[in-house]
C-alpha cells in the first residue's frame, strides 16, 4: 500500500524511534519571531547551550511592530521584546531580519517568500499559524516555547506520530467565492476541534485549482479546526511559484528538486485515518457571527437561534458578547472597523482581489478601514502596481507590514464594542482589543464591507467606477 | 521543572467549552521577556473590565475558591494560539492538575513541559465534579503514580496519560537534557539526509553541501 505525503515526510525525519515513546523528528527550517522565542534563547544561555542549526534558523519581527512611524515604539515593554530579539539573535548567530529589513515580514508571509518555504520540509515556528507553509506540501506546525528551546539546541522535536486526515472538497467554488469562505466553511461543517490529533491533508478539484495564495489561506487556519497541521501535496503550481526565489536554486540543481519535490505528493492507493468531503459548490461567501472560528455562516444566512440548539449556553454567551440578536440576518450587521492583513489574508493576490472592488468607490464615513500588507515586499509591489494609491484614494490607511491588528499587540487596535470586518483567522473575544467584536471574511468580502459599512454578498456588489 | 508525583487540591470548575489561549492569557501580558509573573493576569478579561474592576459574571475570585489548584474545564481547552504563557499562567496561578473531556494539541503539549498534570475525562464525570465543586469546597487527590483520583468521599476513578508525559512528570526530567543525549543520532541523521543538505552558508546564500 502506498503513503500519504505526511507519511512520507514523517518516516523520513525520523531521528530515533521507540516503542511507546513519541518520536525524535529531525527539523528542517526553524522559524523564529520575537513574543515566543525571549524564554528560549534565555534558557540557552542559563544552560550555556548554543544555537545547534544557526543556518536552518531565521527570524523576523512581526506580532509587535508598529505599522506607522516604524521607529517610534511607545510601549516599553515591546520595545523590550524586539530589543531582546535583536540582542539573541547577534548573540547566537541567527539570521534576522528585523523591522527595518526589506525582508521583514509576518513570518508566514516571508517564509514563502524567500523560498524557505519548500515540499517535504519539516517547519516549526513558536506560532499555530504555522501550518500555513503546509500550503508547499512542508509539515509546518507550531510549537510552544520550551519546544523553540529544544529546536534552537538539538534541532530536533520528541512528537507522537499523527494521525492523517484527507479533507476532500469535490468540484470546484463558485465565482466570487475564495479560499479564505472555503476554510471558514469547512471548520463551519465540522468544529473547531475536528482536526485533534491529526495532520489534514486537503485535496480535491478546488483545491488543485487554488494559486499558492489561495493554499496557504486554506492551510493557515487548519489550528482553527483543531488540526495539528495541513498541507497540500505539491504540483506544478507549487514548483512554479517556487522557482526563482531566493533561497530556491537555479538550472540543473531545482530541477533535481522538482522531482524530488513532486514524488512527495500522496500515493494514489494510500489511505489515511480518517476522511471527510464537502461540496464546493454549495459553499458561499462566509461571515462569522460568534466567538469562535466555527461560528460561522454564508452571507446569505441569519445568526443562530437559541432555542433547540445543543450548545445553548455557548451560542447565547457568543450572541451577546458580540451584541448580536438569535436569528439576525448578517446582512443586517453593521460595522465601523475593516482589517485587510493577516498571515491568512495579506499577500499580494489578496490585496489585489480586494483593490479591484475598491476601485472608485469610498469607504463609508463611519467606517474605519485599514490595509496591513503581509510583508515589505508585499507592499513594495503593491504600491508598484499602485493598489496604495487605490486604497488610499478610497480612504483606507496603508500601512507598513506586520501582524497589525489581527491580535492587537500594537497600537492597531479595536476599540471596546467596536466592530469589525477581519481578513484574520480569529474571532475570539477580545482579539483585536479587549472588547472588540470580529467578524471573519474573505478580502473581498471586507472590502465591500468597508464601502457599504454593513455585510454585503460581493456577488451582488457592482465593482468598477460608478458612473 | 519540578517533578510532581501526586497533589491534593481544592477543585475549581470552569463550566465553558473551547477555551482558547487567548481567554487564558490575553495578548497584552505576552510581551513580557520572563517566565514568570503570569499567573496574576490569568483569564484576565473575564475577571476584569478595562478599569480592573471584577466582572460579577466570573467567580474564580470568589473567596471560596481561594488556594484552589485543580482546574476542570470543558472540551476543547488550551485551543488558538501556541503561546505557552497559557500554561506559565495556569502555573503561576496555583494550578498543578487540569482535568477536561479534550486539550487542544499544542496546549497539551507545552503544559505537560510545564510540570502540569493533564487529565482526559469522561464528559459525565467532568459534569458531576463541575457540580460537586460549584461551593468551593470539593476537593480531589490525583496519584500520578497510580493513575487513580480520589474524591474526598473516597470514590476513586483511573485514568489515562501518556506514559511518556507520566515518566518526565515523576521524574521531572526535562527534554532537552533527554534529547541531548541522542545526540550521536542527531549527527547520523544529518549525515544520512539529504534534506539537512539543503542548508545556506554563512552569507545566506544556498549550497548544496
Amino acid at each position: 500500500m502506498g503513503k500519504t505525503i505526511i507519511e512520507k515526510i514523517w518516516d523520513s525525519h525520523i531521528v530515533h524511534s521507540e516503542e511507546n515513546k513519541p518520536d525524535l523528528i529531525y527539523i528542517d527550517q526553524h522559524l523564529v519571531h520575537e513574543v515566543t522565542s525571549p524564554q528560549a534563547f534565555e534558557g540557552l544561555r542559563l544552560n550555556n547551550r548554543k544555537v545547534r542549526r544557526p543556518d536552518l534558523t531565521y527570524a523576523t519581527m512581526d506580532h509587535n511592530v508598529p505599522t506607522q512611524n516604524r521607529d517610534v515604539i511607545k510601549d516599553d515593554i515591546s520595545k523590550k521584546q524586539m530589543e531582546t530579539l535583536r540582542q539573541n539573535c547577534k548573540e547566537f548567530g541567527v539570521k534576522l531580519a528585523d523591522m527595518f529589513h526589506p525582508d521583514q515580514g509576518i513570518v508566514h508571509v516571508i517564509g514563502p517568500q524567500l523560498g524557505l518555504t519548500q515540499p517535504g520540509k519539516t517547519i516549526v515556528c513558536g506560532d499555530s499559524h504555522t501550518s500555513t507553509h503546509g500550503a508547499f506540501g512542508a509539515l509546518a506546525f507550531g510549537i510552544g516555547t520550551s519546544e523553540v528551546e529544544h529546536v534552537l539546541a538539538t534541532q530536533t522535536l520528541t512528537q507522537s506520530r499523527p494521525k492523517t486526515m484527507n479533507v476532500k472538497i469535490n468540484g470546484d467554488l463558485a465565482p466570487g467565492v475564495t479560499a479564505k469562505d472555503l476554510i471558514l466553511a469547512i471548520i463551519s461543517k465540522f468544529g473547531v476541534k475536528f482536526g485533534t490529533g491529526h495532520v489534514i491533508e486537503y485535496t480535491g478539484e478546488a483545491i488543485r485549482n487554488l494559486s499558492m495564495e489561495g493554499r496557504m489561506t486554506v492551510c493557515n487556519m487548519s489550528i482553527e479546526g483543531g488540526a495539528r497541521a495541513g498541507l497540500i501535496s505539491p504540483d506544478e503550481t507549487t514548483v512554479e511559484f517556487l522557482k526563482g526565489r531566493e533561497y530556491v536554486p537555479d538550472g540543473e540543481a531545482y530541477e533535481a528538486w522538482v522531482e524530488e519535490w513532486l514524488s512527495l505528493a500522496t500515493d494514489n492507493d494510500a489511505a489515511y485515518d480518517t476522511a471527510i468531503e464537502i461540496d464546493a459548490a454549495e459553499i458561499e461567501p462566509q461571515v462569522s457571527w460568534g466567538t469562535n472560528p466555527g461560528m460561522v455562516v454564508p452571507i446569505s444566512a441569519a445568526t443562530p437561534s437559541i432555542d433547540g440548539a445543543e450548545n445553548k449556553e455557548e451560542i447565547k454567551r457568543a450572541l451577546e458578547y458580540m451584541g448580536l440578536e438569535e436569528n439576525q440576518p448578517i446582512s443586517s450587521i453593521e460595522i465601523d472597523h475593516v482589517f485587510i492583513g493577516s498571515c491568512t489574508n495579506s499577500r499580494l493576490p489578496d490585496l489585489e482581489r480586494a483593490a479591484e472592488i475598491v476601485r472608485g468607490h469610498r469607504v463609508k464615513d463611519s467606517v474605519r478601514a485599514m490595509v496591513v500588507p503581509g510583508s515589505f515586499s508585499v507592499k513594495f509591489q503593491a504600491e508598484e502596481l499602485g493598489l496604495d494609491k487605490v486604497f488610499k484614494d478610497a480612504g483606507f490607511e496603508w500601512r507598513e507590514a506586520g501582524c497589525s491588528m489581527c491580535l492587537a499587540m500594537n497600537d492597531d487596535v479595536v476599540p471596546a464594542g467596536g466592530r469589525c470586518a477581519s481578513t484574520s483567522n480569529r474571532n475570539f473575544e477580545g482579539r483585536q482589543g479587549s472588547g472588540s467584536r470580529t467578524h471573519l471574511v474573505s478580502p473581498e468580502m471586507a472590502a465591500v464591507a468597508a464601502i457599504e459599512g454593513t455585510f454585503t454578498d460581493v456577488r451582488k456588489f457592482k465593482t468598477g467606477v460608478p458612473s | 521543572m519540578e517533578a510532581i508525583k501526586e497533589h491534593k487540591g481544592k477543585v475549581y470548575p470552569l463550566d465553558r467549552g473551547n477555551v482558547d489561549t487567548d481567554q487564558i492569557i490575553p495578548k497584552q501580558f505576552l510581551k513580557r521577556v520572563e517566565r514568570t509573573g503570569f499567573g496574576q493576569f490569568v483569564f484576565n478579561n473575564w475577571r476584569f473590565d478595562d478599569e480592573g474592576n471584577r466582572r460579577p459574571d466570573f467567580d474564580l475570585d470568589d473567596e471560596k475558591f481561594d488556594g484552589a489548584s485543580v482546574l476542570i474545564a470543558g472540551e476543547n481547552f488550551g485551543c488558538g494560539s501556541s503561546r505557552e504563557h497559557a500554561p506559565w499562567a495556569l502555573l503561576d496561578y496555583g494550578f498543578r492538575v487540569i482535568i477536561a473531556p479534550s486539550f487542544a494539541d499544542i496546549f497539551y503539549n507545552n503544559a505537560f513541559k510545564n510540570g502540569i498534570i493533564l487529565i482526559k475525562a469522561d464528559e459525565s464525570q467532568v459534569k458531576e465534579w463541575m457540580k460537586k465543586s460549584a461551593d468551593g469546597t470539593f476537593n480531589l487527590h490525583i496519584d500520578l503514580e497510580k493513575q487513580e483520583i480520589a474524591d474526598d468521599e473516597g470514590t476513586v476513578i483511573t485514568f489515562n496519560i501518556p506514559g511518556y508525559h507520566k515518566e518526565n512528570l515523576l521524574n521531572g526530567w526535562d527534554d532537552i537534557s533527554l534529547t541531548l543525549l541522542l545526540d550521536d543520532k542527531i549527527k547520523d541523521y544529518e549525515d544520512r539526509q539529504p534534506q539537512s543538505a539543503k542548508v545556506l552558508d554563512d552569507d545566506g546564500i544556498y549550497k548544496k553541501v
